[in-house]
């Protein structure tokens, strides 16, 4: 389904207006998927972006694609429901940390057990922004944001082990100031064949004063030589990680090094690909084994009526066995 | 004794709960329909895997069954606490099946049975003079002429075991549900091929297992008609040309809804809404007939047709998945209950404000919080009309009957894509459980509508880009489908513009808010009336009852027989609650003296929305929530003391066990 010609990520911009904070992690995000999106030449109508509820919820508004806001911590379950319908379309789904983590935690653990094949993104920055900064799942325990009255009394949720525990096959990390390997992240993630799931860490320049972009960077602890700051986000790539299970038997050893890194923080974060398993089969592929034609004549596709609306469904053979025949 | 009564019998088996009662009542009303007869089941059970009492209550008769009654005829039964239970509803000149084997248990050693129900049996124990055990019910039960059916169940299990070399009796200890069965046909002096072939339809596969059991209920039979030579009821064939559907509630509504089309269900287990979801599954793989459709006749036999049936992590997940499956254009549905409807709130209103067409069968039960989960109410309709927050126009449709439950699952469909909001279908545990035999409904005037849609080529450009909530061409706007070239659009649960875009604009919100609603107008004036409602009975009936849902069934059985002592009344079923038919049923209530509200629930719920609509009040109220269905019986009672005058206000209906 991609394009023959060039497209470039304005194609995929509207022209609504944004209401973002200044500085806001999530243009960052907005730019990135419209650039992954241009990079492998999607037609927009084959495209479906869902979101959830909160800043992050607004980026289909900004995205020319088909674009599904709804709920708060139910983008999982609407966005399965489009991909299971018609699998032929490409599904990304968004949501905020609490979005994802919190209100919408249970889709989370599920949406893992059916490996359906989109890419599922998380804009993680600790605070729900749209309701003026409470702490979210992501915040560490102890950590007092700006309008927090008390430090966060709760501990954070760790969404790599999360999404590890619940089966997703593809588990990355990204940064929202670091475009170029973002993009590379969402390419990759849109084009893993099964469910994908990827953490981007985000600053909200308004309520998280604790984790912003300075922090992220390391400009509180400059190099005493070189006077540069030593940024606190790294690339698992640049370190030798390799992410991928390359036979079903290496599934524990990859996923307790995913675990182990995944535990970073503080000095230093690790980004990149934690973990990538294609040896687990789709949710499709297992509709497949059931349902032989589902791929090629999935639900939304099939024609279900004549042309004077005459039902097509067939019920004899469904109705025989509830049938008793006259004399 | 009096008159033979020929195929007019009310049978009732019971057991513990997972001990083969269900396939026991299944033989019986599957071989009473071989033979011509048409059998009303209705299915009693707790909220329990295993050892809580369960029950059937069968009618089987020559013409049309729709409701049960309160009397049995003949009571079948091999363990105890079902004699405790139900002796005292057999007729005088009914029968008892039972093990002689269990006559000295005592009521207390069943600790299945209710405090209030054991205190209630001890004092007609005492009141007949007799003591505590099995033998005292039963003799209880014999002062009144009742005829006692002695089967050693163990003994014909053995003689079963030796014929057919089972070493242990607990491998076939199943088939003395068949030996019930069995005795009871034996009594009844039914053709007991009509046996053979019901257990060979529902054993199917397993040749021995239908030998033995056929054997064993050839010996019970044998045995029980030499033990009552005489008995007052038989069951006949009954010659017949025509076929006949013998289903549950819920098979008719799966079969309606997959005859509209629908590819697409989602559902979380929950009584008793999830034996419909297991029905689809089990029949994913569809037939197409492609008549009238020679150009793609070619394509079909490649492509079969298929849906999918998804369970779901919560009702949540299921309100929503559907929803983003109608979005593709997929006829999609979820099926629930009570608490899972509470569940589905917010997703249905995010369904009405993007205007997508959604259907949610709600199979009430009796609430509120977890109620009692296998019992029968018609309490959620209210609730069916106001569910979620804001004002979210949506379509609510409430069956009576199997054929109903056929067509509104069909018309659910068509509603909600020609109006573009969610339809509630309302049914109930008492249709969703109980099976019939019906006549197969003609469903030829039947027609899919998929509403206004947009197809890409519509000539959408840049400067005249699709826009999914049009203002510009009345209340309906072209519905596109998620996937389609041309018509890019968004959906939010926010306040929206014309692409699908937020807005908080009050111009806008009122423009919005309106063409919403005015959909709702639409449908009241398109939806035909034998579709809003129907009534029942003489034009001029100076009573009138207002009911709907599966009331029906025992209302009308009850009507048949005030009509025939002379009665003029008249029975208005509204099959239509959203958008209410106002004009429609104000005209058959405006004359009636006195007006009688029949529901399954403690508030009367119609009744208060047919006064908010009309401005009638009810001038009568029968209603029932003890979560067991209306008996034609007691319902027949309470409104021959309403047409007599000597009813109060309100009358509670509490039979049932």
């Amino acid at each position: 389904m991609a394009l023959e010609q060039v497209v470039k990520p304005s194609d995929f911009a509207t022209e609504v207006h944004n209401d973002w904070c200044p500085g806001c992690g999530d243009f960052g995000i907005l730019r990135t998927i419209q650039m992954a999106l241009a990079e492998l030449r999607m037609e927009p109508h084959r495209v479906t972006i869902v979101s959830g509820i909160g800043c992050s919820a607004k980026t289909i508004h900004y995205v020319k694609t088909y674009g599904v806001h709804t709920l708060h911590g139910r983008a999982l379950p609407y966005a399965a429901g489009v991909k299971l319908a018609n699998p032929q379309l490409k599904v990304l789904c968004l949501s905020g940390d609490g979005d994802g983590l919190g209100i919408g935690g249970g889709h989370f653990v599920n949406a893992g057990r059916r490996n359906l094949d989109m890419l599922y993104v998380i804009h993680d920055n600790g605070v729900y922004g749209l309701t003026k900064g409470q702490a979210s799942p992501t915040l560490k325990l102890g950590v007092q944001t700006k309008s927090l009255a008390h430090p966060n009394i709760n501990d954070a949720v760790n969404p790599i082990w999360l999404a590890l525990a619940a089966g997703a096959t593809w588990v990355g990390r990204g940064y929202s100031y670091d475009i170029k390997h973002l993009v590379s992240l969402l390419k990759q993630g849109i084009e893993h064949k099964g469910y994908a799931f990827l953490d981007v860490l985000q600053p909200c320049p308004t309520y998280n004063d604790i984790n912003t972009k300075e922090w992220y960077g390391g400009e509180d602890r400059k190099d005493a030589n070189s006077g540069r700051p030593l940024p606190r986000v790294y690339k698992l790539e640049d370190e030798g990680f390799d992410p991928v299970v390359h036979e079903p038997l290496e599934i524990e050893k990859k996923a307790t090094q995913a675990l182990e890194k995944a535990l970073e923080w503080g000095d230093r974060i690790p980004i990149g690909v934690f973990f990538k398993n294609e040896h687990v089969p789709t949710f499709e592929e297992r509709i497949l084994q059931r349902v032989p034609t589902y791929m090629d004549n999935p639900p939304a596709l099939q024609s279900i009526a004549g042309p004077n609306g005459e039902p097509r469904t067939d019920l004899t053979r469904l109705v025989q066995r509830m049938t008793f025949k006259g004399e | 004794m009096a008159a033979t009564q020929v195929n007019d019998l009310s049978w009732l088996i019971g057991g513990p709960q997972g001990s083969g009662v269900d396939s026991s009542a299944n033989v019986f009303a599957r071989a009473c329909a071989a033979g011509g007869l048409h059998v009303f089941g209705k299915r009693e059970f707790y909220s329990n895997i295993m050892g809580e009492h369960s029950y059937f209550a069968l009618r089987a008769h020559t013409n049309l069954v729709r409701s049960h009654i309160d009397a049995v005829n003949l009571l079948a039964t091999f363990e105890a606490e079902t004699l405790f239970r139900h002796a005292r509803a057999v007729t005088d000149d009914g029968a008892i099946v039972y093990d002689p084997s269990l006559g000295k248990t005592r009521l207390s050693d069943i600790p299945t049975i209710e405090k209030r129900l054991r205190a209630e049996l001890q004092t007609y124990l005492i009141s007949h003079g007799v003591g505590e055990t099995l033998d005292d019910m039963l003799a209880a039960s014999k002062q009144r002429g009742v005829a006692l059916v002695p089967i050693p169940f163990k003994d014909l299990l053995e003689q079963i075991a030796d014929e057919f070399q089972i070493d242990q009796l607990s491998k076939i200890s199943r088939v003395v549900n068949m030996l019930a069965v069995g005795a009871s046909f034996g009594i009844l002096r039914f053709d007991f091929a009509m046996m053979r072939a019901s257990l060979e339809d529902v054993f199917r596969a397993k040749a021995k297992v239908v030998s033995m059991n056929a054997a064993g209920a050839q010996k019970a039979y044998d045995l029980a008609s030499s033990l009552v030579p005489e008995f007052r009821y038989r069951l006949e064939r009954v010659p017949r040309k025509e076929p006949r559907l013998f289903l549950t509630g819920s098979q008719a509504t799966a079969l309606g809804k997959l005859y509209a089309g629908m590819r697409f269900q989602t559902y979380y287990p929950i009584t008793p809404a999830s034996d419909e979801s297991e029905f689809l599954e089990e029949n994913e793989i569809l037939d197409l007939n492609g008549h009238g459709l020679v150009p793609e006749a070619e394509t079909l036999k490649e492509k079969a047709a298929s849906m999918l049936v998804v369970q779901t992590e919560d009702e949540i997940a299921a309100v929503t998945m559907a929803t983003g499956a109608a979005l593709t254009g997929a006829r999609s549905a979820t099926a629930t209950s009570g608490p899972g409807f509470s569940l589905m709130m917010e997703g249905i209103g995010w369904a009405s404000i993007n205007e997508v067409p959604l259907v949610i069968t709600l199979y009430q039960r009796a609430g509120p919080s977890t109620g009692m989960p296998t019992r029968h109410e018609q309490g959620d309709l209210r609730f069916a009309l106001h569910a979620g927050h804001g004002e979210s126009p949506r379509i609510v449709l409430a069956s009576g009957d199997f054929e109903e439950c056929v067509r509104d699952g069909f018309l659910s469909f068509n509603f909600a894509e020609r109006y573009q909001m969610p339809v509630i279908h309302l049914v109930d545990k008492a249709l969703a459980n109980s099976y019939a035999t019906i006549a197969p409904p003609d469903l030829s005037d039947l027609r899919i509508d998929r509403g206004l849609v947009a197809n890409g080529n519509n000539g959408y450009s840049k400067d005249n880009p699709y826009k999914r909530f049009d203002l510009g061409n009345g209340p309906v706007s072209a519905r596109a489908l998620l996937g389609q070239e041309g018509t890019i659009f968004w959906n939010t649960g926010d306040e929206h513009d014309e692409m699908g875009h937020i807005t908080e604009d009050p111009g806008l919100r009122n423009a919005m808010m309106e063409k919403r609603f005015a959909k709702l107008d639409l449908a009241a004036q398109e939806i035909p009336q034998d579709v809003k409602l129907k009534y029942f009975g003489p034009k001029d009936a100076g009573t009138v009852i207002v009911s709907w849902g599966s009331t029906k069934g025992a209302l009308l059985d009850a009507l048949d027989r005030l009509w025939a002592e002379g009665a003029k009344i008249g029975y208005l079923h509204v099959r239509l609650i959203n958008p209410f038919p106002s004009t429609e049923v104000l005209a058959f209530l405006a004359k009636a003296r006195r007006r009688i509200a029949v529901e399954m629930n403690f508030g009367a719920q119609l009744a208060s929305v047919v006064r908010e609509h009309t401005g009638v009040a009810m001038t009568h109220f029968i209603l029932k929530y003890n979560g067991r269905p209306m008996s034609n019986t007691e319902l027949y009672e309470a409104l021959r003391s309403v047409v007599k005058g000597k009813a109060p206000k309100r009358t509670v209906l509490t039979r049932g066990a």
